[in-house]
């Protein structure tokens, strides 16, 4: 992403918008972008809404107001010039882009967002099965970001203490050895706004699993959200909430599958059928 | 997308958040799961949701991209689309989402999803205990359930819980902390009243999952400085 010199007024007002704070107003009054810090999520590209102004005329405004200390200032939410222009993104960092904009669908899962299904889908899915926990690890969430290079520090310590990484994830897809959790080279050096490495672990092993993140999340340099998830039995009750209660969790807010999906897919009734 | 599970404030406040929302399983049943995700968020026209979405086209509330200064000062910001419209233009199935911000609603729209057996995935992300209950009062025994478990690492990153309450209503990040912190003050200052900039950070969280009730009421406490 970038912003155009020659249409930029210096409103400030895409400052606060970008999600990990990489825009700023440089020596000459108007919005700039840190490259490095940009996790190309194009937040303000796409959510800022655009007024047509002129740009010359607007900043000869700006300045005469100025001088009567008076203050051209557009609605928060509003760029007066379109002076924000989206770049083509070639590999690696449109890595950026993959992991940060939600409205971009993940090749590699298809699924937009971060391009997890985890249980949201395990009704049809199966994903995880009965005596078995999910455990999403988020680095960089909420609102910090996190560079590869930080994330293979944990995946590598996760793979050491003999994690087993859910296959359709998109950071799985980029290790280059699930042995060792070592991540492909290329993209250690980018920075995304979060991304989200899954495991699946038993019920029984969990607590273990817990203690290694915690190691993890002691080392890191980031922020990390962790989620737990598992089946319910036939009367819906599940064993987490006393595990996690235990280990001095909370358990209050929680997403539920409610199993109404059934797989529907032609091949999978045909295959039935057969 | 995890977008729903790590939101942030005091459960009080949570009490009234409820996000239920529609995903086809890659490969299982996502055939034909366009029509079924608008057919579910549909049947969520009835119990006016205050909020809905789905990442593939965006939410009810929208930027502008074609405004100009006459439509600016003589017609006014048209910053929310209509339930009809965000469903027509649906490209996906996506992930499709609708919020409430009172129970009885989600019980009424589970109990008319229920019975329109779409066979998509249906999730509800709120508190744990108001979720068991609903399932107890529609009849339905949940699959699954996946807790959060907070924020690690290195948390003295984070900002303040008011700005976090706010920032954590989109999932992925696109309420960027600065900004709900800027809507703080100028709710604070007087420059902005709540309600208009419940609407202008909703129009950032492209999935449609920020509930603009909670919004607007963190923001009134923090207008009375509470």
């Amino acid at each position: 992403m970038k912003i155009s010199k020659e249409k930029c007024v210096g409103c400030a007002n895409c400052v606060p918008v970008c999600t990990v704070g990489a825009i700023y107003i440089g020596e000459d009054g108007l919005a700039e972008i840190n490259a490095d810090t940009c996790v190309e999520c194009h937040n303000c590209y796409r959510s800022l809404s655009f007024e047509h102004l002129l740009p010359g005329i607007t900043r000869t405004i700006r300045k005469i107001l100025k001088k009567i200390n008076l203050r051209f200032q557009p609605d928060p939410d509003v760029c007066p010039t379109e002076a924000i222009v989206p770049e083509d993104l070639e590999w690696p960092r449109i890595v950026r882009r993959a992991f940060s904009d939600p409205m971009v669908t993940h090749e590699s899962t298809g699924v937009h967002g971060r391009g997890t299904e985890e249980v949201k889908t395990n009704d049809v899915s199966h994903r995880i099965k009965k005596g078995e926990a999910g455990v999403v690890v988020e680095f960089g969430r909420p609102g910090i970001g996190v560079y590869f290079r930080e994330v293979q520090k944990a995946t590598r310590v996760m793979a050491a203490a003999g994690a087993r990484f859910e296959q359709g994830n998109p950071v799985t897809q980029m290790m280059i050895s699930q042995a060792t959790g070592d991540i492909r080279e290329d993209v250690l050096d980018e920075r995304v706004l979060s991304c989200i490495v899954e495991i699946t672990t038993t019920i029984k092993d969990l607590t273990h699993t817990l203690n290694v993140l915690k190691e993890i999340c002691k080392a890191a340099e980031t922020v990390v959200s962790i989620g737990v998830s598992t089946i319910c039995d036939e009367d819906g009750k599940e064993p987490l909430r006393d595990i996690l209660t235990k280990e001095g969790y909370e358990t209050g807010w929680a997403k539920v599958n409610l199993g109404l999906g059934r797989a529907s897919n032609a091949s999978i009734t045909n295959r039935e059928s057969i | 997308m995890t977008n729903t599970l790590h939101r942030f404030g005091k459960p009080e406040t949570l009490s009234e958040d409820y996000i239920v929302f529609a995903m086809a399983g890659k490969g299982f049943n996502d055939e034909g799961a366009l029509e079924k995700a608008q057919s579910f968020l549909r049947a969520a026209i009835k119990y006016n949701p205050i909020n809905m979405g789905n990442a593939l086209v965006n939410s009810l509330y929208r930027p502008e991209k074609n405004l100009s200064f006459l439509k600016l000062y003589f017609v006014g910001r048209q910053d929310k689309t209509t339930y009809e419209k965000l469903i027509d233009e649906m490209p996906g199935p996506g992930s499709a989402a609708a919020v409430f911000d009172n129970r009885n609603d989600v019980i009424s729209f589970i109990q008319d999803v229920k019975k329109l057996d779409l066979g998509l995935s249906i999730n509800v992300s709120a508190l744990a205990d108001n979720v068991r209950d609903i399932c107890g009062e529609v009849d339905i025994t949940p699959h699954a359930i996946e807790y959060t478990l907070g924020f690690h690492g290195d948390t003295t990153r984070l900002p303040d819980r008011e700005t976090l309450s706010i920032s954590t209503m989109c999932g992925h990040g696109m309420v960027s902390p600065n900004f709900a912190k800027k809507m703080v003050t100028h709710v604070k200052e007087g420059r902005i009243d709540p309600e208009d900039a419940t609407r202008t950070m909703a129009k950032f969280c492209v999935c449609g999952v920020f509930n603009t009730t909670r919004a607007m009421g963190i923001l009134k406490n923090a207008k009375k400085g509470l």
